[in-house]
């Protein structure tokens, strides 16, 4: 590791902290804040978010190489962790921490969009089936009843076995078209019961039309469980990618990503395992973080959830 | 309820006809071509059109579509175009295999994950429970492949106490007794199950942690305490059973992660499965088998959102009478 | 006198908040006594700590965030309950002292028969065969005057209404014959009707069976007709006890006169007369007002009462320590006659 990659490291870690501490500082101010820092792991996702999404951008200056630069292939292959290559070197010399700081671009760039195709598709399709209802409403919830019965990953690898090499776009566009079932039937249920509220009965006696009313009125209101459904959905996406890359049918090499990683080195898993460890430990690491921030957004956009925890003596 | 076990049957068989359609739909209509050079072979376009013939995929869609519907009835799926041999004989080989790497797995991440979920809630907000909350959520969070891979190393490769791959051990396998045949298999299952039940595992024991919990501060616990019981028939008969329904419903949700899993699974420890069996058919665009694979798993989900149903309806009495 | 069942001195459970808002002191030194047979009513507004009286004399505080403090002293026949171990003290629990809630609606385990939920207790305190377990269950079932018991024995309680399940409650209570009952709110979730019923129902069990009752109410009227004595709640203290004619003839505290000025009553000369109600409301059990905890809603407040508090002061006229108050207005009587 040359000075420039420690010392943009650092500065990730510090810009990292100083995220979750200023998070923490202003906690106080609102009920929801207050809620979500209830959550002990809630902080510590915080930082692991802040620092990898920090990597991702700033991945030119914290990889000391690039993420495909062979090294030496002869003296520099299968490398254990040293001070010059913190996470090792690979099968073909590579630098295990460059790659991984690359592959953190990747891998978190197709969660993030995967899962906004998918919020999108999913909160959209429920939206309509909520407000219309009748036959659009039964047919497209026996779509995703039919969705729901299909294991995501068979429906990948179906779609994948249709398209030899599969253009990156186009995975990520379908990861997120298999993965927005569960949110539609979640929107739907909200406004099924919004709909009947007072200030949607307004804005249609108002003479807004079904989109308008949908697009203003409704989405908005159902935001809280799409926030938390998209937040426990960004670390599903990552492990389908990882499983899908693993198999040898995701991302295509040599770009690097989280999924491929771990494929590189399953093969030298007895003599390198380094290469195998370390990207998995970022996966488990980033999902973890998701997982913990989503429990806590739970909680925090979720005004009922307030009362359980006052146990006053009065309130008994 | 008899009305409600009907429609719920009747209910299931559309969906999985509806997967059948969608799957045939999709392989057939979408631009991939079996019998096209996948490498830099070159085949002779006669030759192509000779197997394109031998397996109907000249005929018109809804002919092709209608004699796989028919030959569905009588329970064959095909011919596989590359292992040579019907698909119903290489799902049949495969599918027991899946079973019980899932099922063992299902009966670990139930158990274990009941175990931790009630020890945890008795012990809620205290250093146990807060130790297994992180151990949980990190576990829930890992790629499951990539803890096979890490049991692989340590218990497989370094400690060597268990087998590296397979279903049982090829060479000594045939001629050992009953009884060491059975240990044999259970010595190959055993790191394989418990890298997807120890996953599952983790996440059952967030979500029974929470059901417990809810359930401890419910009245009729405080009554149950009121009476005088032992607080281990308190918290083991009259809030488990109570925290056991949300668990009914998660078993029913469980299949398809744990079929998801066991895809990768499978292919880590080389796990002669439904899995393996597909993963591998993609690469040789073998569309009978991946159809039919995708047709299984999909019944199995299914069935186990059905039996999930029928179970919970058995299970809360305020189901049973109403019957919806 | 009859013989003395329960002895309560100085009862003080605490509750600690989260994220250290302070200790909510819900229960600050309560002192009783209950003889067998007798009624004794708990009276007062939601908040004063009557709840949490009740469930502290059988430890069903949740600890933590709840303790008790020691100190506090709670004796059934000699035993002080608070230093018994937690298998005597289940011994007691549903057998010498049981207790019904207020809401039968959740008080009950949806999952199990009622006939299983009353035989359960006599299974584990009398060591009752499950087939005479059951028997008992109908019985009770029938006492509690539940029609048709030898079906109603099987059904889950979601099949029962409020009133019915409320019988089950007292069903299950009584199941072992214990010589303390304590019926926390036992009508508030009920229709007026239905709670006539189980009023009735609870004197007629207690006339059989000999058994005392501590009834909690924040409602003067239930009052009035069933108890033997009543206790006045505020703030987490007593603030005023006196036998039940006594206490309607002559209330002292002015949280009492208070109270009883918001009971309907059809005997009063002015029919159309507003009801009364007390101003404000009972302040958090986390910041009890200093002096007299009733002052800031109180119409007779002096400055005394702001910084001095009234310790328990004798009013009786008859036997000693019959009629207590918790007021300064004992000692200055002239000061009640400025009266808004």
């Amino acid at each position: 590791m040359n000075l420039r990659a420690t010392l943009a490291l650092l500065g990730a870690l510090a810009l990292a902290l100083f995220v979750v501490g200023e998070a923490r500082r202003h906690a106080a101010a609102t009920p929801a804040r207050r809620r979500f820092f209830r959550h002990r792991p809630a902080a510590w996702g915080l930082f692991v978010l802040s620092f990898f999404v920090t990597l991702a951008i700033a991945a030119p200056w914290v990889a000391p190489y690039g993420p495909s630069v062979t090294l030496e292939i002869v003296t520099l292959k299968n490398q254990p962790p040293s001070l010059l290559h913190p996470l090792g070197t690979d099968l073909y010399s590579r630098d295990v921490w460059s790659r991984l700081v690359y592959g953190s671009r990747v891998s978190l760039s197709i969660g993030a969009l995967a899962m906004l195709v998918a919020v999108t598709v999913g909160a959209v399709v429920g939206a309509v089936a909520g407000y219309v209802r009748r036959w659009v409403d039964t047919a497209l919830m026996r779509l995703v009843d039919v969705g729901l019965a299909v294991p995501r990953i068979f429906l990948m690898l179906m779609a994948i076995a249709l398209w030899q090499r599969l253009p990156l776009a186009l995975f990520v566009l379908l990861i997120g078209l298999t993965g927005w079932f569960g949110t539609s039937r979640l929107v739907r249920a909200e406004v099924l019961t919004l709909r009947e509220r007072d200030f949607v009965a307004a804005a249609r006696g108002l003479g807004a039309g079904p989109a308008r009313i949908i697009l203003r009125h409704v989405l908005p209101n159902v935001a809280a469980p799409i926030i938390v459904s998209a937040a426990l959905g960004i670390g599903n996406v990552m492990l389908l990618e990882a499983g899908l890359s693993f198999l040898g049918i995701g991302v295509p090499p040599p770009l690097p990503s989280w999924g491929n990683m771990i494929a590189d080195g399953a093969a030298q898993l007895a003599t390198a395992p380094w290469t195998t460890l370390f990207p998995g430990l970022a996966i488990a690491l980033v999902v973890m973080a998701l997982n913990a921030v989503g429990d806590a957004l739970r909680d925090a956009l979720d005004p009922r959830r307030e009362a359980e925890w006052d146990t006053d003596g009065a309130t008994l | 309820m008899a009305t409600w076990l009907v429609r719920r049957v009747a209910a299931s068989l559309a969906i999985v006809f509806a997967v059948v359609t969608f799957t045939f739909l999709l392989l057939h209509l979408a631009p991939g071509e079996p019998f096209l050079p996948s490498g830099d072979t070159p085949i002779d376009p006669a030759v192509v059109a000779r197997l394109r013939h031998q397996f109907g995929l000249d005929q018109s869609l809804p002919l092709q579509y209608a004699k796989y519907l028919g030959a569905l009835a009588h329970g064959q799926l095909g011919e596989s175009f590359a292992l040579h041999r019907p698909v119903a004989d290489a799902l049949g080989d495969a599918i027991p295999n899946t079973l019980v790497l899932v099922g063992t797995a299902l009966v670990l991440e139930l158990l274990l994950g009941l175990a931790f979920g009630v020890y945890q809630a008795a012990r809620a907000r205290r250093l146990p429970d807060v130790a297994l909350g992180y151990a949980t959520l990190f576990l829930n969070s890992v790629p499951t492949f990539w803890l096979g891979l890490l049991l692989l190393l340590v218990f497989g490769e370094a400690l060597r106490w268990f087998p590296v791959g397979g279903v049982v051990d090829p060479v000594v396998h045939a001629s050992l007794p009953w009884a060491g045949r059975t240990a044999d298999r259970l010595w190959h299952l055993a790191l394989p199950a418990l890298t997807l039940g120890c996953v599952g595992a983790a996440g059952t024991a967030r979500y029974e942690r929470a059901a417990m919990l809810e359930v401890i501060n419910q009245d009729y616990v405080r009554t149950a305490r009121a009476k005088g019981l032992p607080e281990r028939r308190v918290v083991l008969v009259h809030a488990l059973r109570n925290a056991l329904l949300p668990l009914v419903t998660l078993f029913g949700l469980s299949f398809p992660f744990l079929l998801t899993g066991a895809v990768l699974v499978e292919w880590v420890f080389a796990w002669p499965g439904m899995g393996k069996l597909t993963a591998e058919a993609i690469f040789r665009r073998d569309y009978p088998v991946v159809l039919a694979a995708a047709t299984s798993a999909s019944t199995m989900v299914v069935l186990g959102s059905l039996l999930a149903d029928v179970l919970y309806a058995i299970a809360d009495p305020r189901i049973r009478v109403h019957g919806e | 006198m009859t013989e003395l069942l329960l002895r309560v001195r100085d009862l003080r459970t605490y509750f600690v908040t989260e994220q250290g808002r302070g200790t909510a002191r819900a229960v600050d030194g309560v002192s009783f006594d209950l003889h067998a047979g007798e009624t004794l009513g708990i009276v007062g507004e939601s908040g004063c700590g009557k709840t949490v009286t009740s469930l502290s004399l059988l430890r069903l505080i949740p600890e933590p965030p709840g303790h008790i403090l020691p100190g506090s002293f709670i004796e059934l026949e000699g035993r002080n309950l608070l230093t018994l171990a937690p298998k005597a003290l289940r011994a007691i629990r549903g057998n010498e002292m049981a207790m019904i809630f207020q809401e039968p609606m959740t008080s009950l385990n949806p999952v199990f028969t009622v006939g299983d939920q009353i035989a359960e207790a006599a299974i584990v305190h009398q060591g009752l065969s499950r087939r005479a377990a059951r028997a008992r269950a109908i019985e009770m079932l029938k006492l509690v005057g539940l029609p048709d018991p030898e079906t109603r024995v099987d059904h889950y309680p979601h099949q029962l209404s409020g009133g019915m399940r409320q019988r089950v409650m007292i069903a299950m209570a009584l199941v072992c014959g214990p010589k303390v009952l304590i019926a926390d709110e036992p009508t508030t979730a009920l229709d007026v009707t239905i709670q006539a019923q189980i009023l009735e129902l609870l004197n007629r069990l207690q006339d059989e069976l000999g058994m005392a009752v501590i009834l909690i109410t924040h409602d003067l009227g239930i009052v009035a007709g069933t108890v033997d004595r009543v206790l006045v709640m505020y703030a987490g203290q007593v603030v005023e006890s006196a036998p039940t004619p006594e206490l309607f003839a002559r209330p002292l505290h002015p949280y009492t006169e208070g109270l009883l000025a918001s009971v309907p009553r059809l005997d009063t000369p002015h029919p159309r007369r507003r009801l009364h109600s007390i101003p404000g409301q009972v302040p958090a059990a986390t910041a009890w007002p200093a002096g007299c905890r009733f002052h800031p809603r109180c119409p007779y407040a002096w400055d005394r009462c702001t910084v001095e508090e009234p310790p328990l002061l004798d009013a009786g006229k008859g036997e000693p320590a019959s009629h207590v108050v918790r007021c300064w207005l004992l000692a200055e009587p002239a000061r009640r006659t400025r009266q808004p």
